[in-house]
């Protein structure tokens, strides 16, 4: 479904979001596909039993083989028949910076992939199209690498202590204040690890007797923190606003299930950027919700921080709101920055409160000094204040590189997932055979690209994910285009009848909603 | 010829009619009349029978308020106001513009101000710059990922070893990717919130045994037992684990290690061992508890320790048969979900080792240490030493409440401040007071570091002796 969006007064600017439906044929031989591999899986799996075939995989100690057996069977039935025959596609090591070229090592299996012995051999300039480096931050070399080097000889590489103990440095101070004023928000607080902060920090907003809202395709780490809180939670369809005001309405008039005591609080969850569909939230439309209903937006922006926006200052600006009306902003420093690590910002009760009870600030080590130099420095050089334009001539690159790949991907008759401003670009596959294929034929042409199957995608929807970074070049980009294109042709991927679907959001079933408690 | 084929089928049809007996004729008919009741009755939702009018609900959409966000944190919360360190924390520290002697960061070897840890995490800097950019999956397993997991694995004498980029999130991946719902987890009552976390991820059953008795552990077992004798196919697709620490941090004494591994093999239980503290402390190499006793390191299902303490760096590992290991690395949430650890920090981690394998006297030193002031801190009047005479992390509780926790933390933290004005860094051990399942008594964390010299160590147990006198007489 294609739909050009300018609804009346709240979006300042068009919103291009596609999503293609499946063609059909694709989607009976995908099945057909899954079939077949599955049949071979059992056939395999019984020669294994009667010992025919050689069982490769690792096994229980003889001591412990009367224990209760620590994985079923069926489990493993996916690793083993599927996920095996493709492994190479995933966990390639590198050796370089990962930066817009890489160089990795080379590997090979002489058992279909059980085992990888390294050849030696490093395979040099590899294009790399894999890795989150939106703003080109992963340098080895520049005034970020040379801070971060200063900061390392003075501070050392560990804290070994925790922020309320002895782990607060001044840099961790000087850092979250950076991060306030590049947020404009009033105040902030950064984590050693992004997954944490969300499993960490969602616990100690919302409780039992709380209502979160979360999205479909929410991130793991959201789906566990909001676990982890012990509140109730719905689930909205991706990106559907009306399904969430359906949401928010029955919670409001009905209360708890059961009880029928009115909820203490509603968190909506929600992302900037969905790293497996390329969309992005439709933040205006979720925020008059959330203004009428009284409920409190949560909004993680570990893909669109740095990346969207005309000065990198992620979803909010790109729609031209304010980050007032954000009640949880939160983000991580993997992606744009280069370097580990979240953050949440927001009014100064809020971090006030997470500084006292978070868990991540009473339980784990703070981040290492370096990386924080890191993340200062390049805030600094997007915002700006390093003097230079250095900065904002990549958040321009970024744009340009993302609706330059994302047109001519579509010209070429590819199915793309995803928003048109969006730096994450889903390629869709579907058969099982080509994902396995295009990263092997890609990887030949030299270009390193990330292949998704189940179960992070729905099975019949595998998909190949291009993330765009400024420190791409034209030539590179062209470069990349030419092979994917002749890979296309080769496996046969131009899927698209480009067909324009009248202007309707996904449709729903009125009468059921999900609901999941713990 | 089409209208004699359908007189011909119509005829068959009232033939077989006829032909068949009469109750299978009744049955078709009701089922036919049931049918298409169901097709055309309302289909109603469950929910929504209490027929609110449109108005009233939008008035109960008016009328609900909710809670604020947070609740206001008062401005003198203990602890919200953070110590600043100006400058890096290593042996003498720079705290809200005091030098003190550090006595806080759990820096166990000195590594963290290590010259040759530091030229090797800027070799690696230069390399790879600071960030990886991608989870392990995608273009962010680096060479010297694999290199530390392979040295780890040397090191601690198993097949294999997984490297994570959090410390906390170590343990608190690791025990759900094996532990499912319906599954039962023996854990010590004190565990560390790591631990917590990972179980409640879990879904697992939790049953706490009091803290390193063995007996209410095997009087656990015994009652497992015979829950599993009433319905024994339930019992042949549990799993069952004890979860318990080398080291725990929050009492700093050391887990039986022989008598669980005999309670392991008499009752079927895997073994999750949790050495935080412990590796890089006990045994003659620093190989943790299972050298510390002489154990062979294949009776332990798994060990995960983290590296932020020994090894002075960011993240943590967990080791053992690549039967299991290998299985954390699709469904580890931790792992597969997260970035991966900056090349620098594995690097700083990786000569860390070397400096572990190449020093073997420097355990012995760091339980001289101990010893030496967990001796001269006994007698303390109104403070009591909790932790074992070699355990480099020592906890002073207050030999009896003066009252309730808040005046506690209160009293110790006037201790603290006497000390740290007096040269002595120290810290309170902070826990999240409502969420721990059994929160441990208010305490003083004293850690012991082979930095510190003799003097130091004398001065600062005469220091808590002085300030336990003027503060709490």
């Amino acid at each position: 479904i294609n739909h050009i969006v300018q609804n009346g007064g709240l979006y300042k600017r068009p919103f291009n979001e596609a999503f293609e439906e499946t063609p059909m044929l694709v989607a009976v031989l995908t099945y057909v596909g899954y079939g077949v591999l599955t049949l071979f899986g059992y056939l395999r799996d019984f020669m294994r039993q009667w010992k025919i075939e050689k069982c490769q995989n690792a096994t229980e100690r003889e001591e412990q083989k009367d224990f209760v057996p620590l994985y079923q069977d069926f489990e493993n039935f996916y690793n083993r028949n599927l996920y095996m025959r493709i492994r190479d596609s995933w966990n390639r090591p590198i050796c370089s910076v990962p930066g817009a070229k890489v160089d990795m090592m080379e590997r090979v299996s002489h058992d279909y992939n059980w085992t990888f012995t390294y050849t030696g051999r490093v395979i040099k300039d590899i294009i790399n199209m894999g890795s989150y480096n939106y703003l080109g931050f992963a340098q080895k070399a520049g005034p970020c690498q040379e801070a971060a080097a200063k900061v390392l000889s003075q501070y050392g590489a560990g804290v070994c202590s925790t922020r309320q103990e002895m782990g607060n440095l001044d840099k961790h101070e000087e850092l979250e204040k950076l991060v306030a004023r590049f947020l404009g928000v009033e105040s902030a607080m950064a984590y050693g690890m992004g997954f944490a902060t969300n499993s960490m920090n969602i616990p100690a907003l919302v409780g039992k007797g709380c209502l979160i809202l979360s999205d479909e395709l929410n991130h793991a780490s959201l789906v566990l923190g909001a676990r982890l809180s012990g509140a109730t939670i719905r689930i909205f369809k991706h990106n559907n606003m009306q399904s969430l005001e359906k949401l928010l309405k029955d919670a409001i008039v009905h209360g708890q299930p059961r009880t029928r005591r009115p909820w203490k609080k509603i968190l909506i969850l929600v992302e900037g950027i969905y790293s497996m569909e390329g969309s992005i939230v439709r933040l205006p439309e979720v925020i008059a919700l959330k203004k009428k209903y009284k409920s409190y937006l949560y909004l993680d922006e570990a893909h669109s921080i740095g990346a969207l926006g005309p000065t990198g200052r992620g979803v909010v600006e790109y729609f031209g709101l304010s980050p007032e009306d954000v009640d949880v902003m939160m983000g991580t420093f993997t992606k744009s920055f280069g370097a580990a690590g979240g953050y949440i910002g927001g009014k100064k009760e809020l971090i006030d409160y997470l500084r006292t009870y978070s868990h991540s600030a009473v339980y784990a080590t703070s981040m290492s000094p370096p990386v924080v130099e890191q993340i200062i420095t390049s805030v600094k050089c997007i915002m700006g204040e390093d003097g230079t334009t250095v900065g904002e001539a990549r958040v321009q690159q970024l744009a340009e590189n993302t609706r330059y790949f994302r047109r001519r991907l579509k010209e070429m008759g590819f199915i793309i997932y995803g928003n048109e401003d969006s730096p994450v670009v889903p390629l869709m596959l579907y058969m099982p055979a080509k994902i396995g294929a295009f990263g092997r034929e890609m990887l030949k042409r030299n270009i390193g690209v990330v292949v998704v199957g189940f179960p992070a995608t729905p099975i019949i929807e595998s998909r190949a994910r291009f993330c765009l970074s400024a420190a791409h070049t034209k030539e590179m980009l062209d470069t990349a285009l030419k092979e994917i294109n002749e890979v296309g042709d080769l496996l046969q991927l131009k899927y698209s009848r480009r067909r324009l679907v009248p202007l309707l959001d996904r449709p729903f079933d009125e009468t059921t909603y999900e609901e999941t408690e713990d | 010829v089409k209208s004699f084929q359908i007189e011909f089928c119509l005829d068959l049809f009232l033939h077989f009619c006829f032909q068949a007996p009469a109750y299978h004729l009744i049955l078709e008919g009701i089922l036919i009349l049931w049918i298409i009741r169901l097709l055309f009755s309302k289909t109603y939702k469950l929910q929504e029978r209490s027929d609110l009018t449109l108005k009233e609900k939008e008035e109960l959409i008016e009328e609900w308020q909710p809670e604020p966000l947070v609740p206001p944190v008062p401005e003198d919360h203990p602890a919200l106001n953070y110590n600043i360190v100006s400058g890096p924390p290593t042996h003498i520290i720079t705290v809200n513009g005091k030098e003190c002697i550090n006595f806080a960061s759990f820096n166990f070897l000195g590594l963290l101000n290590n010259e040759k840890v530091k030229s090797a995490a800027q070799a690696s800097l230069k390399k790879y710059g600071v960030g990886t950019c991608g989870p392990r999956g995608f273009y962010g397993t680096f060479d010297v990922h694999l290199e530390l997991e392979e040295r780890l694995a040397k090191f601690m004498r198993t097949e294999e070893a997984i490297i994570y980029s959090y410390g906390f999130a170590t343990i608190a991946s690791a025990i759900p990717a094996y532990s499912k719902r319906g599954d039962i987890v023996f854990v010590d009552e004190a565990a560390c919130f790591a631990i917590q976390k990972g179980l409640q991820a879990s879904r697992s059953n939790i049953k706490l045994f009091k803290h390193n008795d063995m007996a209410d552990l095997e009087r656990l077992l015994k009652e497992q037992e015979t829950e599993d004798q009433k319905n024994p196919r339930k019992a042949r697709v549990t799993r069952r684990f004890i979860v318990v620490e080398g080291l725990y941090m929050n009492t700093g004494d050391i887990c039986p290690l022989p008598e669980l591994i005999k309670l392991k093999y008499k009752y079927k239980v895997r073994i999750f061992l949790e050495e935080s503290l412990s590796f890089g402390v006990l045994g003659e190499h620093g190989r943790g508890i299972t050298e510390h006793f002489g154990i062979n390191i294949d009776d332990i299902d798994l060990i995960s320790a983290n590296m932020e303490n020994s090894l002075a760096s960011i993240g943590g590992f967990c080791c053992g048969r690549s039967f299991i290991i290998d299985h954390q690395r699709l469904s580890g949430q931790g792992y597969c979900f997260s970035a991966s650890l900056p090349p620098l920090l594995a690097a700083a981690a990786i000569e860390a080792l070397n400096i572990m394998e190449d020093n073997p006297d420097i355990f012995q030193t760091l339980r001289a240490k101990c010893e030496r002031i967990h001796k001269a801190l006994q007698g303390i009047s109104g403070l009591k030493v909790v932790g074992e005479c070699f355990s480099p992390a020592l906890h002073l509780q207050l030999e009896e409440s003066y009252g309730s926790r808040e005046n506690d933390v209160k009293l110790l933290k006037r201790v603290v401040d006497y000390c740290m004005n007096s040269g002595i860094a120290l810290t309170q051990a902070r826990y999240l007071e409502r969420e721990e399942k059994c929160l441990p008594p208010p305490s003083i964390r004293v850690v012991i570091t082979v930095e510190q010299t003799e003097q130091e160590l004398d001065k600062a147990a005469s220091l808590l002796k002085e300030a336990a006198q003027s503060v709490l007489n």
